[in-house]
C-alpha cells in the first residue's frame, strides 16, 4: 500500500542522527516551556526561527513541530502539580488534575495524562498520513477563486469558533491583513504602508510582529500581578495505575482523541477547543458526574488526550492547504516561507520527504515525550519553581537578539518594541491578537489570489458566486459568522467558554 | 464615565479600529488604485480600511447601547503596570539603539537589566547575575555558535 511506503520513507528522513537530534531538543524546549510560568509556544517558537534559518527544511520543521507538542505535555504537568496551567489548552486538566494531586494522586494523574497523550498522537499522526494527501490533492484542482474563499472561510471559521467577540476578532484579522501587506506590492514594485523607510520595503517582520505581541505583550500582562508558585507535591509517586484506573481511562482516551483529531482540523479551535468539549462530554455521559471537579481520572484523561490529538491534526490544514489554523500554524508556515518552500498543497507531492518526515518524526517525538515526562519528573518538579521575576528578564533578552538576528537590522528590535505595547493594549480592551497573527499570514496570498481572479474573470466579482466550490466555501462562512452573531446562540456561546 | 458609554473597553475599541482606518486609508490614497480587472497596489487596502472601519462602527455602537458584563473591570488605566510597560519596552529600544555602536555586550546587559528593574521583586544582585549570565550565553550561542556578524563590543567602545 501507497500509505506505508510514504511512512517508510517518512522514518527514513527522521530516523537519522541530526534529526532525531532536532526532535528531541524541540520536545524538550516544548516541555520545558510547557513547565516554566509565562512563556508559551508563539514567542518560542518565534525566537527559534532565526536559528532554525540554517538547518535543512525537514530538521528545522522536526524542531519547531516538537516544540508545539511538548508544551501541550509540559503544560499539562504544571496543570495537575500547581493548578496552573502551562498552556490555555490545558485548563481543563488543571480542574481534576490538581485536585487528584491533593489527594495524593499526581503520580496516577501525570501517568494518565501521558498515556493518553501519547495514544492520542499516535492516532492523529496516523490520521494526518492517511487524510492529508487526499486532500492536497483536492486541493490542487483549486484555481484562484476556490483558494481565496478556501481563505476566506479559514479565517472565518478561526474566528467564529474562538472566545471573545466575533466582530473584535474580525476586525482584528483585518487590521492583520492590512499589516501583512506592508512593503513593496508584488505586481507593480510600488511601496505600501512604509513611511519612506527602506528596510520596510520588504514589509513587516513577521517574526518581529509575532515575538511583540505575543512575547513582550504577554510580558507585561504577566508582571500585573505577581505571584509566587507553590509546589503541592514535592516528589511524585505512584506512576503505575491500577487496573480499576485503566478500566476507567480507556474509554475517556478514545473518546477525547476522536474529538480532539476531528475539531483539531477545524481552524480556530485546535487544542483550546477540543479539550473543553472533551470534558463536558465525560461529563455528561459519566455515571458519576458529582466525581467531576473533585479529582476524577476521566476528567484528565479525556482533554489529555483531546488536546493533543488537536495538536496534531491542525498541521493538516497547514501543510495540505497552507492554511494556517492557529498562531503556531501561522509561524510554521512562516518557517516554511522562510526556507523557500510554498506552502500549500504542493509541498505533498514536490517535497514528499519534507512532508512524510515531519510526520514520522511526529511519532518519535511522542515516544520521546513519554520518556521525557515520567522518569524525569522531578526534574521538571523543580523547574515550575523558578521565580518569573528571574526569568522574563532572560526573555526579554532573548527576544531581542532573536529578532536582531533575522535581519542584522535594528527597525526589526524597534517594531517588536512597538507591536508589544500594542498587544498588551488591545489584550486590554478585550481584542484578542491571535487573529491579527493569522491575518497577517495570510494577506499577501488572500491579495494574491484576489487579484488573479479578477484578472481571470474580466473583473466580475460574481465569479466568486458561481463557480460552485467556492460559492459553497463562502455560503458556509457566511453562515458561520451568522449562527454565532444569532442573539440566542451568542448567550450560549458566551456560557459555553465561560464554563 | 458618562452614561452614554455603557462599555468603556468597547468605545476605546471602536474609536482605536476606526482611527486605525482611517489611517490606512489616508496611507492607501496615495497608492494607484486600478480597476477591478487589473487592481492597483490601493485596491484591496482601500476594500479592507473601508472594512475595518465599518467594524469599528459596530465595536463602537456596540459600547454605547449594550451594558457591560458586570464581572468586567472596565479598561483601569490607573491599574495598568505602567511602570513595567514603560521598562520593558525602554529595554528593547535601548537594546536596539545600543546593538551597533556599542556592541552585544553592552546592549545586552543593559536591555536584561532595565527589564528586570520592572519585576516588583527585582534585587540588584539577581538583576545583575542575569544580565551577565545573558552576555556570556548570547555570546557563546549567537557570536561563537552561530556565527552572527556582532561584535561583544562595539566601535563606541574600542571594538571594530
Amino acid at each position: 500500500m501507497e500509505i506505508f511506503d510514504n511512512l517508510a520513507l517518512g522514518f527514513s528522513v527522521a530516523v537519522t542522527f541530526q534529526n532525531i537530534f532536532y526532535c528531541f531538543i524541540g520536545v524538550l524546549l516544548g516541555t520545558l516551556i510547557g513547565v516554566l510560568p509565562g512563556l508559551g509556544p508563539v514567542p518560542t517558537i518565534a525566537m527559534l526561527l532565526p536559528i532554525t534559518f540554517g538547518l535543512p527544511p525537514v530538521s528545522a520543521l522536526i524542531m519547531l513541530a516538537g516544540i508545539y507538542y511538548g508544551a501541550q505535555y509540559g503544560g499539562s504537568t504544571t496543570a495537575i502539580l500547581i493548578n496552573l496551567p502551562g498552556e490555555s489548552s490545558s485548563v481543563v486538566t488543571a480542574i481534576d488534575g490538581y485536585q487528584m494531586a491533593r489527594k495524593g494522586r499526581a503520580g496516577a494523574a501525570l501517568a494518565t495524562a501521558a498515556i493518553g497523550s501519547f495514544f492520542a498522537g499516535s492516532v492523529a499522526t496516523f490520521l494526518l498520513a492517511v487524510f492529508a494527501p487526499p486532500l492536497a490533492d483536492l486541493a490542487l484542482k483549486f484555481g484562484p477563486p476556490e483558494y481565496f474563499a478556501l481563505m476566506v472561510l479559514g479565517l472565518v471559521a478561526s474566528v467564529a469558533l474562538a472566545a471573545g467577540s466575533v466582530i473584535k476578532a474580525l476586525a482584528m484579522v483585518v487590521l492583520g491583513i492590512l499589516l501583512g501587506l506592508s512593503g513593496q506590492d508584488v505586481y507593480t514594485g510600488t511601496p505600501r504602508f512604509t513611511f519612506d523607510m527602506l528596510e520596510l520595503a520588504d514589509g513587516i517582520e513577521f517574526v518581529a510582529l509575532a515575538m511583540g505581541v505575543f512575547g513582550i505583550g504577554e510580558i507585561v500582562r504577566n508582571l500585573e500581578d505577581e505571584h509566587s508558585r507553590k509546589v503541592m507535591v514535592q516528589k511524585v509517586k505512584g506512576l503505575l495505575l491500577s487496573k480499576e484506573d485503566i478500566r476507567r481511562i480507556v474509554g475517556p482516551i478514545l473518546r477525547g482523541t476522536f474529538i480532539g483529531s476531528f475539531l483539531g482540523i477545524l481552524p480556530g479551535g485546535g487544542a483550546i477547543l477540543s479539550s473543553f468539549a472533551a470534558y463536558s462530554i465525560e461529563k455528561k455521559i459519566s455515571r458519576h458526574p458529582e466525581e467531576f471537579g473533585k479529582g476524577a481520572i476521566e476528567a484528565v484523561a479525556a482533554p489529555e488526550s483531546a488536546n493533543n490529538a488537536g495538536a496534531q491534526t491542525s498541521f493538516i490544514p497547514m501543510l495540505t492547504l497552507g492554511i494556517p489554523s492557529n498562531p503556531v500554524m501561522a509561524l510554521m508556515i512562516g518557517a516554511l516561507i522562510i526556507q523557500g518552500i510554498v506552502p500549500g498543497p504542493n509541498v505533498v507531492n514536490e517535497q514528499p520527504s519534507l512532508f512524510w518526515g515531519i510526520i514520522a518524526s511526529m511519532w518519535i517525538g511522542n515516544l520521546m515525550l513519554v520518556v521525557l515526562n515520567l522518569p524525569l519528573i522531578g526534574m521538571w518538579v523543580r523547574l515550575l519553581t523558578v521565580p518569573y521575576h528571574i526569568l522574563f528578564p532572560l526573555i526579554v533578552g532573548f527576544c531581542c537578539i532573536g529578532v536582531y538576528s533575522v535581519n542584522n537590522n535594528a527597525l526589526d528590535v524597534f517594531t517588536m518594541a512597538l507591536f508589544g505595547v500594542v498587544g498588551y493594549v488591545l489584550v486590554k480592551l478585550d481584542c484578542e491578537p491571535a487573529p491579527l497573527l493569522l491575518g497577517f499570514i495570510i494577506g499577501p496570498m488572500l491579495e494574491e489570489y484576489l487579484r488573479r481572479a479578477m484578472l481571470i474573470s474580466r473583473g466580475d466579482p460574481t465569479v466568486f458566486f458561481t463557480r460552485p466550490i467556492s460559492a459553497t466555501m463562502l455560503a458556509l462562512a457566511v453562515l458561520a459568522l451568522a449562527v454565532v452573531l444569532l442573539p440566542s446562540v451568542r448567550r450560549r456561546r458566551e456560557e459555553a467558554f465561560k464554563e | 464615565m458618562t452614561r452614554f458609554v455603557k462599555s468603556p473597553k468597547d468605545v476605546a475599541s471602536g474609536l482605536l479600529l476606526i482611527l486605525l482606518a482611517a489611517f490606512f486609508a489616508w496611507q492607501a490614497l496615495d497608492l494607484p488604485m486600478g480597476r477591478a480587472i487589473r487592481m492597483g497596489p490601493g485596491y484591496f487596502p482601500m476594500i479592507l480600511a473601508g472594512l475595518l472601519g465599518f467594524l469599528g462602527l459596530l465595536v463602537l455602537i456596540g459600547g454605547l447601547t449594550v451594558p457591560a458584563a458586570e464581572e468586567d473591570a472596565g479598561i483601569g488605566f490607573r491599574r495598568w503596570p505602567w511602570q513595567a510597560l514603560g521598562l520593558v519596552t525602554l529595554a528593547v529600544v535601548v537594546f536596539g539603539l545600543g546593538i551597533r555602536p556599542l556592541g552585544l555586550g553592552p546592549s545586552m546587559g543593559l536591555a536584561v537589566f532595565l527589564s528586570a528593574l520592572a519585576s516588583r521583586r527585582f534585587n540588584i544582585v539577581t538583576g545583575l547575575a542575569s544580565a551577565a549570565i545573558m552576555v556570556a550565553f548570547s555570546w557563546a550561542v549567537f557570536i561563537k555558535g552561530l556565527g552572527l556578524p556582532l561584535p561583544l563590543l562595539g566601535p563606541l567602545l574600542g571594538g571594530y
